[in-house]
């Protein structure tokens, strides 16, 4: 049977994580995450898990990547503070492809910034946050339902890519509270273990490698060094290096359309609206507003990596409406996919757009 | 089962330079994990960045050779999901008490259960030698070309006063003390350090009148004191000469710890936390 709640966003992510059997949760208090830390040490303990509170947002990844290594479902939960300390250990689990869920409840940067206001100001430094190549996957809620569902799927999508999966939600997203309904049972995709005698880095067609779980008599060794498919370091061997960085990115970009979700409303219009996020909700508000009028709309819950197929299924568009809550930070990647005019519609202050103002740019042909 | 048959033989030779004290120091603690009887595959060794921080790579167990001054973060993760392993980690003197000085606080604060065995060479080997934490005053480094004016840390001080439940101090003249020191640490519940001071002739000795590797070693010898003697001197009402460095137990306690095995745990006594 499923129930319905009426939960805050936080409080439904980290509901979100337990349902995908997260049992290691390593964070650090910062406004507007708390909430998600906050659930999983009232809960987790219950459940045989383990909730540690680290000293820092470095130590709180360094924690969950250690975790993930012993085979747990580890995640974290910060704002873009704690994000910016996290980066140089995401970039180590993305050389040593360590499954790993980073939550960041978007707030007002650069620096201390609005710590209890919205905004989507950390979407590139989610993609290219850290130092040299890599690929990532991040996904981006709209409402308290998906802090739920994008949470599981955010730890399957970890564990099928071998990659840190952000789950980029917002202060709105994470503080509202509205209905939310549980599901029974969701659905958990386990991590898929190395085959016994294969080298631990060593990949067949799906460019993920097994994993070798800690614990089990693999003897892997794990190094952010440039490693050969032993796992040994090889970091002045020029073509192992390129290889490796170009497999780290392409088992992610090659694989955007089966990691993509989104929605498309009015493929055939010739205003179209592109969102993700708590603008969202201001799009469908105006649609709303205006049903006689044909809205384009392209939804975007998987952000990185942009999935540019579903651009091109609007036919007649002619102009593309970017709503975001920074400078057009994603307008930029979306004007890379496509040759009609994409118009920001950019907004700092923590606010969420108005209807009236997405209306401005609408009307204003 | 001897200790050798803990090294991954195939990564053989390692990275050291001729005369560093590293190896010395990786040899103890595998002849004190060996006595544990501690199985390969319940055993990880962690690690963070820098010569010491290579160890790890050359072990035949699962190992993490991570971020620079993290290695403490990270095992701590490793040791909290899955207490029934065995973690160790290693660490040097920049790694740990400098770019990772604050999980090394809170690690010994927390007293998870670890094992850190930190090869103090008092310089950054390599990178080529600059000042750290612990390069002594006066000492020349390629950052302190004129001698390092900075006065440096006490790490096993350090551990004591954070709470770490076992603290000694050796140098890679004292194997015999050092392999025996790093099994207490083994066997103790909770966070163990165990400070290996090394000579490092290449980045360390060689501009600082060290000609030899053994000249150094000798240093380190001469410039030991034990924790005994300390004491007794103190009793006495003695002063103790300056410039030398304790060796020896520092501390052995049983506060609570973070960590505790699985089976341990429905006997956990309260404080204890697993």
């Amino acid at each position: 049977m499923t129930r319905t709640e009426f939960w805050q966003g936080n409080t439904a992510c980290a509901e979100g994580a337990l349902a995908a059997g997260c049992n290691f949760f390593g964070g650090y208090p910062i406004t507007p995450s708390t909430e998600v830390a906050e659930h999983m040490a009232s809960e987790l303990p219950k459940r045989n898990g383990v909730f540690i509170q680290m000293e820092d947002e470095i130590a709180s990844m360094a924690s969950i990547i250690g975790a993930s290594w012993t085979g747990a479902r580890a995640m974290t939960a910060t704002s873009g503070p704690g994000f910016s300390l996290m980066m140089e250990n995401i970039g180590f689990a993305a050389m040593t492809e360590t499954p790993c869920v980073v939550v960041n409840v978007q707030r007002g940067g650069p620096s201390t910034g609005q710590p209890t206001m919205a905004a989507q100001g950390d979407m590139l430094q989610a993609r290219f946050g850290s130092h040299g190549d890599y690929s990532i996957i991040a996904l981006c809620p709209a409402t308290v339902q998906e802090m739920y569902e994008m949470t599981v799927k955010a730890f399957n999508l970890a564990d099928t890519y071998r990659v840190p999966v952000f789950l980029m939600a917002d202060e709105v997203v994470g503080h509202m509270r509205e209905k939310i309904i549980i599901p029974d049972a969701v659905e958990r995709v386990p991590r898929r273990e190395l085959a016994r005698g294969t080298l631990p880095f060593h990949t067949g067609g799906d460019l993920a490698p097994g994993f070798p779980q800690f614990g089990r008599g693999y003897s892997v060794h794990v190094t952010g060094l440039t490693h050969d498919e032993r796992g040994y370091p090889a970091a002045t061997n020029p073509k192992l290096h390129a290889a490796l960085v170009q497999r780290l990115v392409d088992k992610i970009e090659l694989a955007r359309d089966t990691i993509a979700d989104y929605d498309i409303i009015n493929p055939d219009a010739e205003d179209l609206f592109i969102a993700y996020g708590a603008p969202v909700r201001t799009v469908q508000q105006v649609m709303h507003d205006r049903p006689k009028e044909k809205i384009g709309f392209l939804r975007l819950r998987t952000v990185w990596p942009f999935p540019e197929k579903a651009l091109s299924l609007f036919k007649n568009a002619k102009r593309v409406l970017v709503p975001e809550m920074n400078l057009g930070q994603m307008a930029r990647e979306f004007e890379r996919h496509t040759k009609v005019s994409v118009i920001s519609i950019p907004k700092l202050g923590g606010e969420l757009h108005t209807p009236d103002e997405l209306v401005a740019v609408l009307e204003a042909r | 089962m001897s200790f050798d048959e803990w090294y991954r033989q195939d990564r053989l030779p390692h990275i050291y330079c001729a005369g560093c004290g590293n190896g010395t120091i990786i040899n103890c603690t595998l002849a004190a994990v060996d006595q544990m009887g501690w199985k390969k595959e319940e055993t990880v060794f962690v690690s963070g960045i820098g010569c010491s921080s290579r160890a790890p790579g050359y072990i035949v167990t699962d190992s993490l050779h991570t971020t620079h001054g993290r290695a403490i973060a990270f095992a701590t993760g490793v040791k909290m999901a899955n207490p029934d392993l065995n973690v160790v980690v290693f660490t040097g003197d920049g790694d740990l008490a400098a770019i990772g000085g604050n999980h090394f606080i809170h690690g010994c604060r927390r007293n998870i259960d670890l094992t850190v065995v930190c090869m103090n060479n008092q310089i950054y080997g390599m990178t080529g030698g600059q000042g750290s934490p612990t390069t002594p005053m006066g000492c020349t480094s390629s950052t302190t070309p004129y001698g390092c004016t900075e006065i440096p840390f006490d790490l096993c001080e350090l551990a004591i006063a954070a709470g770490a439940n076992y603290v000694s101090r050796w140098t890679s003249y004292h194997v015999k003390e050092l392999e025996k020191a790093v099994k207490v640490g083994l066997e103790t519940k909770g966070f163990s350090f165990i400070e290996a001071m090394v000579q490092c002739p290449t980045a360390f000795g060689r501009r600082n009148k060290f000609k030899q590797v053994a000249d150094h070693v000798e240093y380190l010898r001469a410039h030991s004191i034990l924790k005994a003697k300390v004491d007794r001197m103190t009793g006495a009402g003695e002063t103790v000469p300056e410039g030398l460095f304790v060796v020896g137990e520092l501390a052995k306690r049983n506060r609570p710890y973070l960590g505790a095995k699985m089976v341990a745990k429905t006997e956990a006594k309260p404080g204890e936390k697993s």
